[in-house]
């Protein structure tokens, strides 16, 4: 379970704060997705709890399955089960696809005090959950994103997520680049990760891609708080009216 | 034209360090010439273009400054799961006793200190020329000085397709060891070799090794410079390539405080293949200088060139690297890329890339850069879990990858990938 509690986070190079105290918990087998307009902080929230610097948390507290994720290195957090699909997925040149999530997901299970994958048990698992995403052996070969087109990009961010099996899993505005096609495939790999042990947390500027991932609750934030949470009927509501008369009502 | 007083000087105190190795024979020719080459030059000094950012002192200096051996323990011998036919050097002197024996088919292997006593051998027509070839446009003392002074060195004549690679192992065991080796490589028509060298070989090393690549013939080189902090060396790698032959050579240098390796090459015949490349790792008093010149004198010849560097406290890099295509060698497809990691602020990294073109339908291309980590990539690798020592292992070995592809053997790249990660794992603490 994933608890934040009034977070306060301010970006450490300047004196801004973006995030000014944000309550959210998401339960173990719900999906919750955060809606905004732009520079609202959803995409902060998402680094911040996934431990990217640059930010400085100035109060408050986030915890999963009630271990501090502030106090925990970036892999120490992996490790606890935290995963984010990032909005724009990295491309490491020189790193294949294969050694990448070999790597990972043995780096986990050291942390976790368990066993090694054997290379062929690797293989077999990253053959099965590939194929289901529609990623060809090709692409598992080639380094990290490198060459690969949005669409390819994301569906590797979930082939990440299917292999590491995190406990809770952030999406950071995973549809955005997609075409329709694309965020199906995208989403029916969500779906699948669906169970009554994982949480979700699904960033998103548009209610398109909740059609695809049917939330159990939603949130709107604006102006670093979220300003209202409801269920999957208020993603309507701002696809119908925006995000107007909702801010005017926060205010 | 008489050189510099100051030239004249060093040089003479140089030589009177050294004595000239005996030898009947048609070696003793060979030398001649090649003592005269360098009396016309002189040693390199610091004024000189060429060693603008390498200061010669160390390596020209008539005593050898000392340099302990270093001993790991934590790594195997190079190349040791590799089939191979090893001859040993300790500090430049033949080890018969902890050398295989060369007999193999197709492959003819003698040693300099004793074919160079005969009237008759192939190495006649071949030994010092491409280094004295070499010596235009830009002059290298330090293999004319090698020429004319090595005490030792392998002579190798390929016929066939060698069945296993030959390597030249080097062991440094004292601490004054000032040693000066020259090795012949000709590969004939049609046939194919590799060429491994593992080792600091002594305090003080200046080795050159000729490579004459006969049409359609192919010629594979891989070198590791060993670990020893406080060696230094000046090597020299002159190669001379047929119509349609292959020629790659990838050394990799992990420590050193001084360190000078220069590649010549000249593509002669149409359609040869060129490829040099290297990964250096310094990390404290390291000094590492690539110096490549290729020359392409035929049409639709390739040539690579790929340097990596990767450097930390006060580790300093040098690329010098050249391309220049003649007259007439149209269809040249030349590429050069210099690139370091820089790991912190107090390392730095010099290029000097340059392209000389006198044909007009050629492809060449250039580039040089010099980067920290991506704070980017590294953030990403341990969001997924990597923690970080590994993650940055990851990276710098990403960094690597373009030069590393340029060893086609798979054992040899994995030995010489292990060794990285090894280095990498100790030092990225």
């Amino acid at each position: 379970m994933l608890e934040i509690k009034n977070l306060h986070v301010k970006l450490e190079e300047e004196d801004k704060q973006i995030l000014k105290g944000v309550d959210l918990t998401v339960e173990p087998g719900k999906v919750h997705a955060i809606m905004g307009p732009n520079g609202s902080g959803k995409s902060t929230l998402s680094y911040v709890l996934s431990g990217r610097d640059g930010y400085e948390v100035t109060d408050g507290t986030a915890t999963l399955d009630g271990h501090d994720l502030l106090d925990m290195d970036p892999e120490e957090r992996a490790a606890a089960g935290l995963f984010l699909a990032f909005q724009y997925p990295v491309e490491i040149p020189g790193v294949g696809n294969m050694t990448f999530l070999r790597t990972a997901l043995n780096a986990q299970r050291k942390a976790r005090g368990e066993p090694e994958i054997s290379a062929g048990d690797f293989l077999k698992l990253i053959r099965e959950k590939a194929k289901t995403l529609k990623i060809d052996a090709e692409m598992l070969k080639r380094p990290v994103n490198v060459g690969f087109s949005g669409g390819e990009k994301k569906r590797n961010e979930i082939l990440q997520m299917a292999m590491l099996e995190p406990t809770m899993c952030i999406l950071d505005e995973t549809d955005s680049g997609l075409d329709v096609d694309a965020m199906k495939l995208v989403a029916e790999g969500v779906n699948a990760l669906r169970d009554e042990g994982r949480g979700f947390l699904v960033i998103t500027h548009y209610q398109r891609l909740l059609d695809h991932i049917k939330p159990d609750v939603v949130h709107i934030m604006s102006n670093g708080r979220i300003i209202k949470t409801g269920g999957p009927d208020l993603a309507l509501e701002v696809e119908n009216n925006g995000y107007a008369d909702l801010l005017a009502e926060a205010n | 034209m008489a050189l510099p007083q100051a030239k004249e000087d060093a040089l003479a105190a140089r030589l009177e360090s050294l004595t000239k190795p005996a030898s009947g024979g048609w070696l003793s020719l060979a030398r001649g010439q090649a003592e005269a080459r360098l009396h016309e030059m002189g040693l390199p000094g610091r004024r000189d273009e060429y060693w603008r950012w390498t200061n010669p002192t160390t390596l020209i200096s008539p005593e050898v400054t000392p340099a302990a051996p270093y001993k790991p323990t934590d790594e195997a011998p190079a190349f040791d799961a590799i089939d191979r036919v090893k001859l040993v050097f300790v500090d430049g002197v033949f080890d018969a006793a902890a050398s295989d024996d060369p007999a193999m088919a197709g492959v003819e292997i003698s040693r300099l200190a004793e074919a160079g006593q005969t009237d008759v051998h192939w190495a006649r027509e071949m030994y010092g020329l491409l280094e004295a070839q070499g010596q235009s446009p830009v002059k290298r003392p330090l293999a004319a000085l090698n020429s004319a002074y090595a005490t030792d060195g392998v002579l190798i004549r390929v016929t066939g397709k060698a069945e296993k690679p030959v390597h030249l192992v080097y062991y440094h065991e004292s601490e004054t060891s000032d040693a000066i080796l020259h090795h012949c490589v000709r590969v004939e028509e049609g046939a194919e070799f590799t060429l491994l060298e593992s080792g600091p070989a002594a305090a003080r090393f200046n080795k050159v090794l000729e490579v004459e690549v006969a049409d359609r013939a192919s010629f594979h080189h891989i070198r590791t410079q060993g670990r020893d902090h406080e060696r230094r060396a000046a090597t020299h790698i002159f190669a001379r390539l047929g119509t349609e032959s292959r020629f790659k050579t990838f050394t990799v240098t992990a420590n050193g405080v001084m360190t000078r390796n220069e590649v010549v090459v000249e593509l002669t015949g149409d359609d040869a293949l060129a490829h040099v490349a290297g990964a250096a790792m310094g990390d404290g008093d390291f000094h590492h200088d690539d110096t490549v010149f290729v020359t392409h004198d035929a049409e639709r010849c390739e040539s690579r060139q790929v340097f990596k560097k990767v450097l930390r406290n006060g580790a300093e890099g040098i690329f010098q690297g050249k391309i220049l295509v003649q007259p007439g060698a149209q269809k040249t497809d030349g590429y050069q890329i210099s690139q370091s990691l820089l790991l912190d602020d107090d390392s730095q990294f010099l290029a000097k890339p340059e392209l000389e073109i006198y044909a007009d339908d050629v492809s060449c291309s250039h580039g040089s850069t010099s980067g920290a980590i991506d704070d980017t990539a590294l953030f990403y690798l341990r969001s997924r879990g990597v923690p970080e020592r590994e993650a940055q292992s990851l990276l710098v070995l990403a960094f690597l990858a373009e030069a590393l592809d340029e060893i086609e053997d798979e054992a040899i790249s994995e030995d010489i990938r292990g060794r990285l990660e090894g280095w990498l794992s100790r030092r990225m603490a």
